[in-house]
Parts: C-alpha cells; sequence; structure tokens
C-alpha cells in the first residue's frame, strides 16, 4: 500500500513540475522534435536549429518587448507522444507556437490536438501535401515544390523516358508516386514506361531492386530512377548501385529525402552525379546563406556540421512567426494565425518566401547533384518560386480542392477543403 | 532552328571575344582566330584549332554549348586534350574569377593551368568555381576521352575506353573506332569495338541493310542487357526486316537472360545468407552452444561495425598508406573489442544468471538499449561512413551474371569464418573442452573442466564472431547505432530454424532463408518474401520444435 | 501450504488494488471535470489521458503476468494483441467519422481516398456498428492467439523457442501492418478520430468517461486473473510453471491449460489496446515492434511476476519513470531504461510485490517457528522456472 501511495505522491509532483512555469515575463516557444529513437538522427539537428534562431532573437531583444523561452520537449520517435507531449506543451506549458514534427505520421498524430487546443505548429519538412490546418503552417516543400520540378528537369535537360519510382512503403512516398505517376501519363509517359516499387522500412538487401531496375532501364530509352527512399536505406541503396556499376550517366537517380545530412553518413565518390531536388542546399552562394552557414558554425561549435533544407524551412517559419507576431502585437495563435499569410521574409537562397492563404509558402526549386565531398552542387533551378499546392492537382481525389484560410477563394468563409465543383466546404467544418 | 543556332553562336562568339579580349595573356591568340561576322561556327577551321578560344569559353556556357565547345576541343588534337576533358567530366576543370581556366590535380590541388600546363601550386586565398557538368555531358565527356584513349598503347586503358565507347554509342565516334579496329592486337578488345560499332550502327543507321543485320547479329552474341538496350531501339524501324531480325535477337537473348536471372537470385541469396551466416555465427555459439540467450548480440555486431570505423579514421590521421588494408586490420581489432566486451558481459551479468535463460534475456536486452545509447552519445546519432577500399567495390561480370565484389569477399569471408571456428572447435584443446561442457556441465566439471573459465572465453569467442561480422555489416549496411537492432531477429530465425548446437545447422538455415527470400522476392515483393519467410518459420518450429539439425541425446530432453 | 499462504497474503493486496482503482475512478474525474480550472487542485486534461494511458499498460502487463508468471511461458509478441485489439477499436472509430474527413466520402477512410481506393476492403464491413467492433476486439487477438497456441503447445514448443516465435509473430504483423496495401493506413496508421458512441472524443466528459471504463477494465481483469489462478485450475497452471513434464506425466494435458490462459491473455491484452485508442489518438504499426512487447516484460518484472499486483504496479510505474525521465533527462533514458533491466533481473528477481511477500512470508514464518519450535517448515522453493531449466540441462 506504501508503493501505491509513493506512486500517487509521484504523480502529484509530475503534475506539479509540469504546472509551475507561469512566468509571464517570457513567451515559450514549444520545440517538438524526437531526441531519441529512430528520428533523432534527423531531429535533432532541428532542435539545435531552433535553439540558435531563439538565442538570436532574444540577443536581438526578444521580441514584443519579452525574451523568448525554449521549452523542449522529447517525443522519443514515439507516434503517440507526440500527441501527448502536444498536448502537454499547449495546455501545460502554454505555448505561443510549437515548432515541431519531422515524419508525415508524428504530424497526423498531432493533429487533432493542436486544432482541439486552437494552437499553432510550424511544420518545417517536405511532405504529400493533402492537408490543410488552420493552425498548422507547413514551410517545407509539398509535391508541386519538389517532385514535379524534378521531373520536368530529367525530361527536359536529360531526356529521360523511362521512370522507376521507387520509394520506402510509407504515405509520403506513396502519395509522390501517386501524383508523379498521373503527371507523367498527362506528358504522354506511357504504363510501360513506369515502374512503381516500395520496400519497407530501414531495407538493407538492395540487390534483386537494384536489378530489377537495371533490367528495366535496359529498353533502349534513358531512364532515370526518382528516389522516395526513407533515411536509413539510403546508404545500403547507393552502395548497391555502386556495387553494380549503375552510374548516374546511365541512370540518374533523383532523390526527394537525401540531403546533406544523410551524405555525411555515405563515402559519397560513388555517387557522384546522382541528384536531389530540395528547396535549399547548403553549397548554395548568398550572403544570407554565408551568415547562416557560419552563426551555425559558431553556435555548434563545429565547423564540420552542415546545414540541410529543413533547417531553412525551420529558419523561414521562425522568422514568419515573429514577424507575424509584431504585425499582431500579441501571441495569441488567433490573431498570429490571422496575420500569417501574406507574410514576407527573406529566405537563404536570396529570394523571398511568402506565407500563402493555404498555409503553404512560396519557394525556389533547385535541382543538386552530388559532389564528392558530400554537398550539392546546383545543376538547375526554376526561373520563378513556386506556389506550394496543399491538394495536388494530379490526384481524382483532390484536384477539384482548395485550401484558403483568408476565405478570398472559398465564398468568404475560411476553408481548408473547398471543393470547388461543388462549392462546398468538406469534411468537418461543414458539419458546424 | 538554324538561324536561331547560328545567332546564339555569333552571341557567343562575342562573348568569347569580349573574354578573349579581357585576358591579357590570350589577347593576340584570340583576336586571330576570331573573325568577324555571323557566319562562324565553332567547328571552322580557324577555330577547331584554338584550344584556348574554345576553353575560356566554357565556364560560362549553357550545357548544350558545353556539350558543342566539349566536341570541338577534342576535335583540336593538342596533346592536352585528354586531360582537359577527363578532368572537366570529375569537375577538376576550375575557373578563377578573372576567366583563367586550371586544373585540380588533386581535389584540394595543386594546380595547374589548362591550356599550358604551368604549375601553380596551392593557389590559396584565389576564389575557384568549378565549371559545372551534368550528367548527360559527363557522359558525353566519357565518350570523348574514351574515344580519345583508343589510340593509347595499354592494354588495359584502351579495354576501358572500348566499353566507354560502347556505352556512350556517340556517331562521331565511329572513324576512331574503325582506325583503332585496324590495329586492334587483343582480341576481346576488338570484340568489343565490333560491338561498339554495331551499337552505334543500330543507333544512328549509318550504314545500308546488311551491315545493319551483321550488327544485329554481333549485337545478338553479345547477348546481355546493353545489348538488349540497343537492340531494343530498332523495334520502331520502318524497315521490316531490321525489325523481325531484331525481335528474333531480342527474343533469343530475353529467354537466355531468364536463366541466367534465376542463378542470379540464388547468388543474391547466396550473399544474403552469408550475411545472416555471418550475424546469426557468433549467436550459433551462445545461445547454442551455450544456451544463453545473448540480445545484445546485435549490438556486438555494431561494436565491430563502429571498430572498423575507428580504425579507417586512426589509419586517416596516422598512416593513410594503410587504407586500403583497412579492413584486415579492423578484423582481429573488432573480434578484441567485441570479444573483451562478451568477456566484460559474461563475468558481470549472465555468470549470474546461467539456468535462467528468460531473465538472460531480459537483462541482456538492457545491456543492448546501454550500448545502443552509449555508441549514440559517443559517436552521435548519425550514420558514420566507412570507406570501401577499391578491392572491394565494383563487380565483374560471370558470363551473364553480376558479381559485385563486396557481395563475394563476404560470402568467402564467412565461409572462412565458419571454417576456421569448426576447426577450432574440433581440434583445439579448448574447443574440446567447450563441446564437453555443452554435451554435460556436470560430466565435463568432474573431468577438472573448468566450466567457468570455459563459460567466459566461450561467451567472449561468440561475441568476438559477432564483432567480425560488423567488419562485414559496414560495408553493406548503415553504421548507425541501430545496425545491431536490424539483424537480431534475422540471427534468432537462423539459429532456431538451422537448430540449436551445431553449426552446420546454421549454415544450412541461414542459406535456406537466404536463397528462399531471394527466390520469393522477385515476384512476392520484399516486405511479403519476408512474412512468409517469417510464417514459414513459425510452422516448421511446429513440425521441429528443436530446428533443422538437432542435436540428439539424453539432454536435450523435450 | 505455500499455495495456501499465499492466496491468504494476496488476498489484503488485491483489496488494496480495488481500493486504489475505487479512488482513482471517483478522484480523477471528480478534480477534472468539477474542481475548476484555475484551481490548483485541478487535475489537467492532459493527466487524465496520461493516466488513462498507464492504466490501458497496466492492463498488458497484468495479461502478460497471467502467462509468464503464472505458467511460465514468456510472451515477447504480446504487443501484437494490444496492437490488434487497438486496430479494431481504431477500426471503428474512423468508420464514426463519416463524411467529416478531409475529402468528405461519406464511406472512406481519408487514407483510402487519395490512394484512390474506390470501395472498403471487406474487412472493413461491419465496423460501423459498435457491438461488432468491440466483439472483435477480443475476438480477433483471441482467434489469432488460439490458432498459434493450439499449434505450438501441441508439438511442446517451450521456453526460449516460443518466446522467439512469438516475436516472430508480432515481427511478421509489424511488416504486414507498415504496407499500405493491406488498408489499414500503413505508417500513418489510424488517426483523426471524432466521436466515440455520439460522444465528442475532444471532449474532457468523454475522456473522463474513457479512464472510468479503463479503471472497469483493469478491475474486471485483475478479477478475472484472480479467479483463474485462484481456482484448481491455477494450481495446474502452477504446476505445468514449475514441472511441465511431471505434469503431464501426472495425467494432466498440460497443452491445453496453457492454450486456456493464453487465449485469455490475449483478449484482456487486445482490451486494453482497444482502450488505448481513443484515448491516445493514434494507432500504428510501431505498436506492433519486437521492442514494446519486451518493455511490457520488464513491466512485469519490475513489479514482481505471479503476483498480479506486481504487474499492475509495474506497469504503471515504469511508465510514469518513462514519462518523467524523457522529459527531463531524454538523452539518458535509455540508459535508465536498459539499467533497469539488468539491475531487476539481477537483483530483484522477485520484483518489488514479490520481494515484499518475500520478506513478509519469511517474517511469517519465523515467528511461526518461534511460536512452535518443532513444527516442520516446507524448505524454501524458488518457484521460477530455472529449477526446470537446471533440471532439464541436466547440469
Amino acid at each position: 500500500m506504501k508503493l501505491w501511495k509513493s506512486a500517487l505522491a509521484g504523480f502529484a509532483m509530475l503534475s506539479a513540475t509540469t504546472a509551475a512555469h507561469a512566468d509571464s515575463d517570457t513567451i515559450k516557444v514549444g520545440i517538438l522534435h524526437s531526441l531519441s529513437g529512430t528520428m533523432a538522427i534527423s531531429e535533432t539537428t532541428l532542435k539545435d536549429d531552433m535553439l540558435m534562431l531563439i538565442k538570436q532573437q532574444n540577443e536581438k531583444g526578444g521580441l514584443l518587448g519579452k525574451k523568448l523561452e525554449p521549452v523542449v520537449v522529447d517525443p522519443a520517435s514515439n507516434w503517440p507522444l507526440f500527441a501527448e507531449k502536444m498536448r502537454q506543451l499547449l495546455s501545460q506549458e502554454k505555448v505561443a507556437a510549437v515548432f515541431g514534427c519531422w515524419t508525415s505520421v508524428s504530424r497526423k498524430s498531432v493533429l487533432p490536438v493542436v486544432e482541439e487546443l486552437d494552437g499553432l505548429l510550424f511544420y518545417p519538412v517536405q511532405y504529400e501535401g493533402e492537408e490543410s490546418s488552420r493552425n498548422v503552417f507547413y514551410t517545407g516543400a509539398a509535391p508541386n515544390q519538389q517532385a514535379i520540378p524534378a521531373v520536368d528537369y530529367l525530361m527536359e535537360q536529360e531526356g529521360v523516358e523511362r521512370w522507376v519510382l521507387e520509394g520506402t512503403d510509407y504515405v509520403y512516398p506513396r502519395t509522390t508516386n501517386k501524383i508523379l505517376e498521373a503527371y507523367l501519363k498527362s506528358k504522354g509517359v506511357k504504363d510501360e514506361d513506369i515502374m512503381i516499387n516500395y520496400t519497407p522500412f530501414g531495407f538493407s538487401d538492395w540487390q534483386t531492386e537494384v536489378s530489377k531496375i537495371k533490367t528495366f532501364g535496359s529498353a533502349g530509352k534513358k531512364t532515370a530512377v526518382v528516389s522516395t527512399i526513407n533515411g536509413d536505406a539510403n546508404v545500403p541503396f547507393y552502395k548497391e548501385l555502386a556495387n553494380q556499376g549503375i552510374k548516374a550517366e546511365d541512370i540518374p537517380v533523383v532523390a526527394f529525402s537525401v540531403g546533406e545530412e544523410e551524405l555525411a553518413g555515405i563515402d559519397t565518390k560513388p555517387l557522384v552525379g546522382h541528384l536531389a531536388a530540395w528547396n535549399y542546399f547548403q553549397s548554395v552562394d548568398t550572403p544570407a546563406n554565408e551568415t547562416f552557414i557560419k552563426e551555425w558554425h559558431d553556435y555548434t561549435g563545429n565547423e564540420k556540421r552542415v546545414t540541410n533544407d529543413p533547417m531553412e524551412a525551420t529558419y523561414i517559419g521562425f522568422n514568419m512567426w515573429v514577424k507575424a507576431v509584431e504585425k499582431a502585437s500579441t501571441t495569441d495563435p488567433d490573431k498570429v494565425i490571422a496575420a500569417l499569410p501574406g507574410t514576407e521574409v527573406p529566405n537563404l537562397t536570396g529570394g523571398t518566401a511568402k506565407m500563402l492563404p493555404n498555409h503553404h509558402i512560396t519557394k525556389p526549386v533547385l535541382i543538386g547533384e552530388v559532389q564528392d565531398d558530400g554537398q550539392f552542387d546546383v545543376v538547375w533551378e526554376t526561373d520563378d518560386l513556386v506556389a506550394g499546392d496543399a491538394w495536388s492537382d494530379y490526384l481524382p481525389g483532390s484536384k477539384d480542392l482548395i485550401s484558403d484560410w483568408t476565405g478570398g477563394e472559398t465564398g468568404g468563409t475560411p476553408c481548408g477543403n473547398y471543393d470547388t465543383k461543388t462549392e462546398k466546404c468538406l469534411g468537418l467544418k461543414a458539419m458546424h | 532552328m538554324k538561324p536561331m543556332r547560328a545567332t546564339i553562336r555569333s552571341v557567343l562568339t562575342a562573348i568569347a571575344l569580349c573574354l578573349a579580349l579581357a585576358t591579357p595573356l590570350h589577347t593576340s591568340a584570340a583576336q586571330e582566330t576570331v573573325p568577324d561576322g555571323p557566319t562562324t561556327a565553332p567547328t571552322s577551321a580557324a577555330e577547331t584549332h584554338d584550344l584556348a578560344g574554345l576553353v575560356s569559353r566554357l565556364p560560362k556556357a549553357s550545357y548544350n554549348e558545353k556539350s558543342e565547345l566539349a566536341g570541338a576541343i577534342a576535335e583540336t588534337g593538342n596533346p592536352r586534350v585528354e586531360l582537359i576533358l577527363s578532368s572537366f567530366s570529375a569537375g577538376r576543370l576550375q575557373a578563377t574569377k578573372e576567366g583563367r581556366v586550371v586544373i585540380a590535380l588533386k581535389d584540394d590541388g595543386p594546380y595547374e593551368d589548362a591550356l599550358t600546363g604551368d604549375k601553380l601550386g596551392m593557389m590559396e586565398g584565389i576564389r575557384l568555381k568549378k565549371v559545372r557538368v551534368n550528367n548527360r555531358l559527363r557522359g558525353e565527356l566519357h565518350g570523348l576521352v574514351a574515344r580519345l584513349a583508343l589510340s593509347s598503347p595499354d592494354a588495359s586503358i584502351r579495354r576501358h575506353a572500348a566499353r566507354e565507347t560502347f556505352d556512350a554509342a556517340d556517331p562521331d565516334s565511329l572513324p576512331s573506332i574503325e582506325k583503332a579496329l585496324s590495329r586492334e592486337t587483343e582480341s576481346d578488345i576488338a570484340e568489343t569495338l565490333r560491338q561498339a560499332r554495331a551499337a552505334i550502327i543500330l543507333k544512328n543507321g549509318v550504314v545500308d541493310e546488311e551491315g545493319q543485320l551483321a550488327a544485329i547479329e554481333t549485337l545478338r552474341d553479345r547477348g546481355d542487357l546493353e545489348a538488349l538496350n540497343a537492340l531494343l531501339g530498332l523495334d520502331k524501324s520502318d524497315n521490316l526486316v531490321l525489325r523481325e531480325s531484331a525481335a528474333s535477337a531480342v527474343r533469343s537473348i530475353k529467354r537466355t537472360l531468364e536463366y541466367w536471372d534465376v542463378a542470379q537470385n540464388v547468388y543474391y541469396g547466396l550473399s544474403l545468407g552469408s550475411v545472416l551466416l555471418l550475424a546469426a555465427i557468433g549467436l550459433a555459439i551462445t545461445f547454442g552452444v551455450m544456451g544463453v540467450i545473448n540480445m545484445a548480440h546485435g549490438e556486438m555486431i555494431m561494436l565491430g561495425a563502429y571498430t572498423t570505423y575507428v580504425v579507417q579514421q586512426v589509419l586517416l590521421a596516422v598512416a593513410p598508406s594503410l587504407m586500403s588494408v583497412s579492413l584486415i586490420i579492423s578484423i582481429p581489432a573488432a573480434f578484441i573489442v567485441a570479444g573483451g566486451a562478451g568477456i566484460l558481459i559474461e563475468r558481470t551479468i549472465i555468470r549470474f544468471l546461467y539456468g535462467r535463460p528468460l531473465e538472460t534475456l531480459l537483462a541482456t536486452w538492457g545491456l543492448s538499449l546501454i550500448l545502443q545509447q552509449a555508441v549514440r552519445t559517443i559517436f552521435g546519432p548519425t550514420n558514420k561512413p566507412v570507406v570501401a577500399p577499391d578491392w572491394m567495390s565494383g563487380a565483374f561480370q560471370l558470363g551473364q551474371l553480376t558479381i559485385t565484389s563486396s557481395r563475394i569477399w563476404i560470402i568467402v569471408f564467412s565461409m572462412i569464418v565458419l571454417a576456421v571456428l569448426m576447426a577450432f572447435l574440433k581440434y583445439t584443446h579448448f574447443g574440446t573442452q567447450t563441446r564437453a561442457v555443452t554435451q554435460n556441465r556436470k560430466m565435463a566439471a568432474s573431468m577438472g573442466v573448468r566450466t567457468n573459465l570455459v563459460d567466459a572465453l566461450t561467451f567472449g569467442l561468440g561475441s568476438g564472431v559477432a564483432g567480425i561480422a560488423g567488419v562485414a555489416l559496414s560495408q553493406i549496411d548503415n553504421v548507425s547505432p541501430n545496425l545491431g537492432q536490424s539483424y537480431i531477429i534475422d540471427s534468432f530465425m537462423v539459429v532456431v530454424f538451422g537448430g540449436v548446437g551445431n553449426l552446420w545447422g546454421t549454415l544450412v538455415g541461414a542459406m535456406t532463408l537466404g536463397v528462399a527470400n531471394k527466390l520469393l522476392e522477385p515476384f512476392a515483393g520484399a516486405v511479403v518474401g519476408k512474412i512468409v519467410v517469417l510464417i514459414f518459420i513459425i510452422l516448421f518450429i511446429q513440425r521441429r520444435p528443436r530446428g533443422l539439425f538437432a542435436l540428439k541425446g539424453r539432454f536435450v530432453d523435450a | 501450504m505455500i499455495f495456501h499462504r499465499l492466496k491468504h497474503i494476496s488476498w489484503d493486496l488485491a483489496l488494496g488494488v480495488y481500493v486504489t482503482l475505487l479512488v482513482l475512478a471517483i478522484a480523477v474525474p471528480f478534480f477534472n471535470l468539477v474542481v475548476p480550472e484555475g484551481s490548483a487542485f485541478h487535475l489537467s486534461t492532459y493527466m487524465v489521458t496520461l493516466l488513462g494511458k498507464y492504466m490501458c499498460y497496466a492492463l498488458l502487463a497484468l495479461a502478460l503476468d497471467l502467462v509468464w508468471g503464472y505458467c511460465g511461458i514468456l510472451s515477447l509478441g504480446h504487443g501484437a494483441f494490444f496492437a490488434l485489439g487497438g486496430y479494431a477499436m481504431g477500426m471503428y472509430l474512423m468508420r464514426m467519422i463519416g463524411p467529416r474527413g478531409v475529402y468528405g466520402d461519406p464511406v472512406l477512410p481519408d487514407f483510402m481516398v487519395f490512394l484512390n481506393w474506390k470501395e472498403l476492403p471487406w474487412y472493413w464491413l461491419g465496423f460501423d456498428i459498435f457491438p461488432f467492433a468491440m466483439l472483435m476486439v477480443v475476438l480477433v487477438p483471441g482467434i489469432l492467439a488460439f490458432a498459434f497456441g493450439y499449434l505450438a503447445f501441441r508439438s511442446r514448443v517451450t521456453g526460449v523457442y516460443f518466446s522467439i516465435i512469438t516475436q516472430a509473430l508480432t515481427f511478421a504483423l509489424l511488416l504486414a501492418f507498415f504496407r499500405n496495401d493491406m488498408g489499414f493506413g500503413g505508417n500513418n496508421g489510424l488517426t483523426d478520430f471524432k466521436d466515440i458512441l455520439g460522444f465528442d472524443i475532444q471532449s474532457d466528459a468523454t475522456r473522463s468517461g474513457l479512464f472510468i471504463v479503463t479503471i472497469a477494465a483493469l478491475a474486471a481483469g485483475f478479477a478475472i486473473c484472480r479467479a483463474i489462478v485462484g481456482s484448481k485450475l491455477g494450481k495446474v497452471l502452477l504446476a505445468v510453471r514449475d514441472a511441465e513434464s511431471r505434469t503431464r506425466f501426472l495425467g494432466y494435458r498440460t497443452d491445453r491449460y496453457k492454450l486456456f490462459v493464453w487465449v485469455v491473455s490475449a483478449c484482456l491484452a487486445g482490451v486494453a489496446g482497444a482502450l488505448y485508442v481513443p484515448q491516445v489518438g493514434i494507432i500504428n504499426p510501431s505498436e506492433f515492434a519486437p521492442a514494446n512487447s519486451i518493455e511490457a516484460v520488464v513491466w512485469v518484472a519490475v513489479g514482481g511476476r505471479g503476483t498480479l499486483a506486481g504487474a499492475i504496479l509495474g506497469g504503471v510505474l515504469v511508465n510514469i519513470f518513462k514519462t518523467w525521465f524523457t522529459g527531463a533527462l531524454p538523452e539518458f533514458w535509455l540508459f535508465a531504461l536498459g539499467a533497469l533491466f539488468v539491475l531487476v533481473t539481477l537483483l530483484l528477481p522477485r520484483g518489488i510485490i514479490g520481494t515484499a511477500l518475500h520478506y513478509r512470508e519469511k517474517h511469517l514464518e519465523k515467528k511461526a517457528s518461534e511460536d512452535n519450535a518443532f513444527d516442520e517448515i516446507a524448505p524454501e522453493q524458488p518457484h521460477d522456472e530455472a529449477q526446470e531449466e537446471l533440471e532439464r540441462a541436466g547440469a
């Protein structure tokens, strides 16, 4: 019985410690990135990035005359835990905004909580689209800001006619490949010239898959691989490509999930020439980027730490939030949400990122080639900024949907999934 | 299109002129060779011989222009062309702000002038920009370099060049190929050249029907995927005879390839099997021989892989010349590190838990978490790059089988490890004692065997072998804190399926599961294939609860 | 004699469990719903869901203790039954979304719409009916456990071998559920639930309601387990645990006894999973991960296996520890968990409650022997499978 009492005492302490901070002199900012488990490898960097940005903002005098206070929690790569920690941040810590999540499933897990508690989430990673929430701002790329320009590049610049869509079996590759398939077909590519293939997470024995790609690529037409392979499976994939002698000149691979950070774990010599499509590369030569990289190296005390696309997206998201808070003169999420669309901040590649009414942003699209030093060399970029599209025009379920949280194009009522055919706002919002 | 191109060229010429003017060094040459007027094309005689003018235009040209410039550079016949073009394709052609083009002899220098070959030292403090290449251009450059290399006196360079010309299938190479063919003495190089000629002929239809039919025959005899690739281009040909002939060649190649395909899958299976064998063999000793469920076994593999990484880093800093043998040095190092860790674990934890296998399982699982996090804390959560030595990268053809060097080495290596281990257990004094303890602990103890010592050393041996496996796996998988986790379940399946306490069982088990997996994969997919194999194991255990090769005797009372 | 004494000791323990659960069932909703939000005594909704989650884990630990503590079957795949129950509940909740999904499709869940599924797969039919879904929560894990256990126990797969194939089972299910073609939402799983039986799943009242239901399920599960281990059947189970061969030689069909508790335990785990899903708001294949199942085993080990109350205590304690640790010292969480595994097996093999009971028993014995020095005292019996395993190994 004593033990039960001590357990209950433990609870009391737990709730006391989490509820105790209520310092009104600071503005709390939640950081929800996994620091342990399988996703720590990617997300830890973003946590450091956020801490650096907050520190810099505080050195500039804070926000609205108050200091920013980061609240870091660890959802440990565990999806239910993401929802739990999000609830903790919003209802216990009362943070003004949350920056976080990486995987789609973690975002899906926190989404109901953010909406229920009317919070504010900035999501900094490229994703599959097909989502628009009043409370979420997507500063990573939607498929039309990454996948489609990459395919355009391969078609136009490298004369590719035959396509392998190779992905890890989860929602981002599935959706991206569905969109690409429809897009390629609309460009006149035939069924037999598209091969779609999925492998599980952490897949390590690529022999059969790579030889399948090799065979598929031997049909008298220039072939390319569009890779949505996730994280850990990439290293053995590229190793096998190199081993089986597939060079970038023969069958180039364009990846959407391989950045500077991922390349740091690979001997990149055999990969030179393979491609990646992002909205930012560390190698981009602009003064803003140079400063950012220098600050990052100073902050981490490590000259070798690389920067990557989600870091830039975090940078943009944070600056947009700061600007919107200043505009609204309050951190109240409702007011900030209203102030955000239309906000413009400079990005690191020499352009301007603008928050759109659908809560996505404008981005340039860059195609980079892997270099032997683990960096990317930009070989192509879009002439203009591309506006992020929440609902793909190439999927039958969503081609009629648009999102506009200012209500401008949705008949006056803000709506995340407005059916332009029936002129109705679908889903939950329609029921109210 | 034509007038448009001419305009572009004239604009370019003008740009080149400006550039040339801006570069005092080449002023006179450029002025001589750039006549005014819009009719000038890069192929005109005056310009083709001016390497300087062409090279100086490279940094600012678009990819299409670069491609034309590269062709023109190759035409000049200047002795520096080969170096310029190969540096260009390797991304070592760089330009200063003033437009001087230099070549980096190694990644970060020293540099030399692209045109004159003047040594420029490290060029510190000067900002250099790489002359960009993309894949298409790189492919073309390889073709150009290969064309030049066809006349090399070194047979291995010619052999490589012949293959490159086949891959590039550039019609402009045809005269060089003909010339090379006429004086080639090595029969295999000549054969490749003939095939390259055939591929070019088919692709571009540069000769009459008879010549094309002969080309189809040449490629049919080559009979591999590349030949198929070249032949399939003909399926839209207007010439019925050609189309028929090509189709029949395609059918014949495809038929043969199907058989090779099965063989290829078996090879993949054996390769996967050898990976499983390596991963499981240490477990077969600790689990099979000692009855200890070591859930931290995967982490011993991970320790081995990280040891490889550390060894390479140390070598890189201390003795870079030894890098090519870094893996060989890593083998004993990994054995010692993992084996030492194993003995430590046995002495501090496992020896208190003998006879309580399920609790060993829990304790070692906890240990595996600690080891993972420790490695994550020390080395960071990101993957570590382990460099593959040259002798382990690449692939070679055996008939139509692609044998990847790293995989074949792993197969050989796993067999050596198995053989050494078996010999060790069979012929050494310690091996005899180990087997005695396995078969009857009490009896062995009463015969004077120090079972405690044997236990510790056997556990160390099993862990050490796992560490060696880590050296091999670092070549094909991520070196990350999660490395071990991905192998632990597979290793248990192999040991349980093969039968506990029998290394032959482990061998047969690993190879069976590997080959079954790879034969299922092409049509069932990777995931379903694996699920099927798992269900098969679950059902198999029901039939033979002690695995494929069960030890028989009174001590295994079921 | 030992059984008798254990029964005696465990009754006040059981009473403690029931009373604590009752207090929680009343206090938690009271402090959450009745006490106003500004008050220092207000219990936040965050805490309610957190407590609810712990109770689900406690039920899972209880289920595991029934087979491991009382029958010597160490399952490394109980997470599979937990997740299957969770998926059954998740499917019901998905169907309840109806036309409120982002695409407004009245029948198909969102993930099916954007992957171009045209109609609901057959195995999703009926899940819009609550009683059917609840039946499935118990039936699906139950049937899988029956099939698996029938084969395994009949062919006398025991000990470590059994543990390893249960791990293979949950691993195979993990791979299968990750596949998007399976029609369970792949890696994203099932999420964005709206309501349960017409109640808004996000309202505080519903959350408290779910918490009370979870407490009730835990109490019922505890009662069922106690009934089983207290009966004659329970004694046979203990005999199986301590010496299966001997029990078989005595004429008991041990495989049937094992199969019975195995299936009961799987059903309990399924119920735990079903209650877990609406409270955490998501079910995804990572619940099948072998590591989760092994973690559940350590809850039981910490609390004390073969004590039932210990499993509940372990499930709750370890998870409180985890919540605190991942918040305060995330970098060290795995060190702490790992050390817990090692230390508990080495130093506290009986677990917390087991050790407490052991000392109390010793104390009673000592007192008894002092009272009556001539009484014959049964020698200490280490009743784990260690003995059996030693005999088997001929060591």
